[in-house]
């Protein structure tokens, strides 16, 4: 539950205002927040968990998850949010995982941090929820280090270890923007089936407006710093804000021709009023 | 069907010796007509990238080339190319962030081929530049850090242009950028082949922006090419080989139906 969220940040040219009073709901579904660099949709989703980069600050009219008022919570208590209760899975493998850790040994320590356990059921749970994300040799994975796995492989160990506290609910900033289309859609199908059986809630941020069209239950559009529209995903296409028009008119269609492609012209009126 | 003006036949390239050898093309055979726009597709690591460094002589000191490559009637053996050529056949790189010197404004960033190419008059020439590729004279002097990343690949179309090439190799030239700049850039490329009769090879992994801007395309795994075919055929999704459907697919969006049907083609 998040009523009127800013994020603003004191630059030396003045006031940014990264987030500007966002609003929304999240139950047992999937959510997508879309925009263009800058929009603010990354800005939201660390604020949430209080990820914020120092120098921000965060305001909100409520910001709540499960009846605790996480803007008021001490760090004790974000350390068992984040992870236990809310996850977040970031972009790029590379610079998420421990390079000089293994992948079953950092699955595990996600594990123990949250729940107590000893060495051999922790590595049992690991060894399960490899399986789970669909790693054929759960055993020489659990092994090997972050750099002798691919893409594609380090995406899945990142979901493993954002599901194995059994959190609530998943933020995932651009999970899969970095890997290749087959292999995005088989991680997706992934995250997309442990949600369903597990009953848990997504957050899922992306600049992609057909994927969170095609993946999400309800989208958020959001311009500079506010969302200016929310839409079913699958009614996307009969989306009425300007911006979100704009956006899906300027992509290229496969079975469009050598056309000129509209232009997103920008109206400063969109700032102002959402 | 006029002579291509870039033919490659059998080009093989190899990175490193021995055990470390890789073969990252194989026997890769395509043709290029003028004035055309054609695309060069694939996952990462298939090779397309290295099949358009190959055609420029940019892959370095690694890498060895066989096979043959005739480029507008110039046969070209390994990487040296000659200075005619460097002018004739121009390239746009990616990373508008990583490809232009942060510490050279605009004017010396877009004077430096007029210079090194002996051309004359090249302030007019950077500012007839510019001004073609919709930016105007005060950009000159900024710094690349000054501009937004649509601005800084139309100075990177604008460096290319300024030694009046007729081919133009791109290689992701809009994937950094947002949907809204993306649009923009496309069309600025397109008016621009269309202007000045240029011939494109453009490198993508987006197959809705290579229907968009070319009349042919090769679809590339693995180092070799899977299938050659009209754009016309990615349009109404009639492509030959299974591969390229299932990029097709993947490209239309998230069907978690369809994605249990993915092959593994490794």
């Amino acid at each position: 539950m998040v009523e009127d969220l800013k994020v603003h940040f004191d630059t030396p040219t003045g006031l940014v205002r990264a987030v500007d009073g966002v609003s929304f709901e999240l139950g047992r579904e999937k959510l997508g927040i879309v925009g263009e660099s800058g929009s603010g949709k990354s800005q939201t989703g660390r604020a949430i968990l209080r990820l914020t980069a120092p120098g921000g600050r965060v305001s909100a009219r409520r910001l709540e998850f499960d009846g605790s008022d996480l803007l008021r919570a001490d760090e004790k208590r974000m350390r068992q949010v984040r992870g236990g209760s809310i996850s977040m899975i970031m972009q790029d493998p590379k610079y998420s995982l421990n390079p000089v850790m293994s992948v079953g040994a950092q699955i595990e320590e996600a594990f123990r941090v949250h729940h107590a356990a000893d060495r051999r059921q922790a590595r049992e749970r690991t060894l399960d929820m490899l399986r789970a994300v669909r790693i054929r040799e759960p055993e020489r994975v659990y092994r090997a280090y972050p750099h002798e796995v691919s893409g594609g492989m380090g995406q899945r160990i990142m979901i493993a270890m954002m599901m194995i506290p059994e959190p609530d609910i998943i933020i995932a900033d651009e999970p899969t923007s970095a890997l290749d289309v087959t292999v995005q859609l088989q991680v997706l199908a992934v995250l997309d089936d442990m949600l369903r059986e597990r009953g848990m809630g997504l957050i899922f941020i992306s600049h992609d407006l057909n994927l969170v069209a095609s993946f999400c239950d309800r989208i958020l559009v959001m311009y500079d710093g506010r969302v200016v529209e929310e839409v079913a995903a699958a009614a996307l296409h009969e989306a009425r804000h300007p911006y979100t028009r704009g956006l899906l008119d300027c992509l290229p269609k496969l079975e469009g021709g050598q056309a000129e492609l509209p232009v997103l012209v920008r109206d400063p009126a969109w700032r102002g009023a959402s | 069907m006029s002579a291509p003006i870039i033919d490659i036949r059998e080009l093989d390239v190899f990175f490193g010796h021995g055990r470390w050898m890789n073969h990252a093309v194989r026997s890769v055979s395509l043709g290029v007509e003028p004035g055309q726009s054609f695309g060069l597709v694939g996952e990462s690591g298939s090779g397309k990238t290295t099949v358009l460094r190959a055609v420029a002589g940019l892959l370095g000191g690694v890498a060895r080339l066989d096979g043959e490559l005739t480029v507008a009637g110039e046969a070209q053996t390994g990487q040296k190319r000659s200075r005619e050529f460097r002018r004739r056949v121009q390239m746009v790189f990616q990373d508008p962030y990583g490809s232009l010197h942060p510490r050279h404004t605009v004017d010396t960033i877009l004077a430096e081929p007029a210079r090194v190419h002996r051309l004359d008059r090249l302030e007019e020439r950077v500012v007839r530049a510019l001004n073609e590729v919709g930016l105007d004279a005060s950009f000159r002097f900024r710094y690349p850090h000054q501009l937004s990343g649509g601005q800084r690949q139309r100075v990177s179309i604008a460096r290319a242009l300024i030694t009046g090439p007729e081919i133009v190799l791109l290689d992701e030239p809009t994937s950094a950028l947002d949907v809204s700049v993306q649009a923009e850039v496309l069309n600025l490329l397109m008016r621009l082949r269309r202007e000045r009769g240029l011939t494109y090879v453009l490198v993508s992994h987006n197959l809705a922006v290579v229907a968009h801007m070319c009349e042919a395309l090769a679809v590339m795994q693995h180092g070799r090419i899977v299938e050659t075919l009209e754009a016309r055929q990615l349009r109404e999704q009639s492509p030959a080989m299974p591969y390229t459907r299932q990029l097709l697919t993947a490209s239309l969006g998230y069907d978690r139906g369809a994605i249990d049907a993915f092959e593994d083609f490794s």
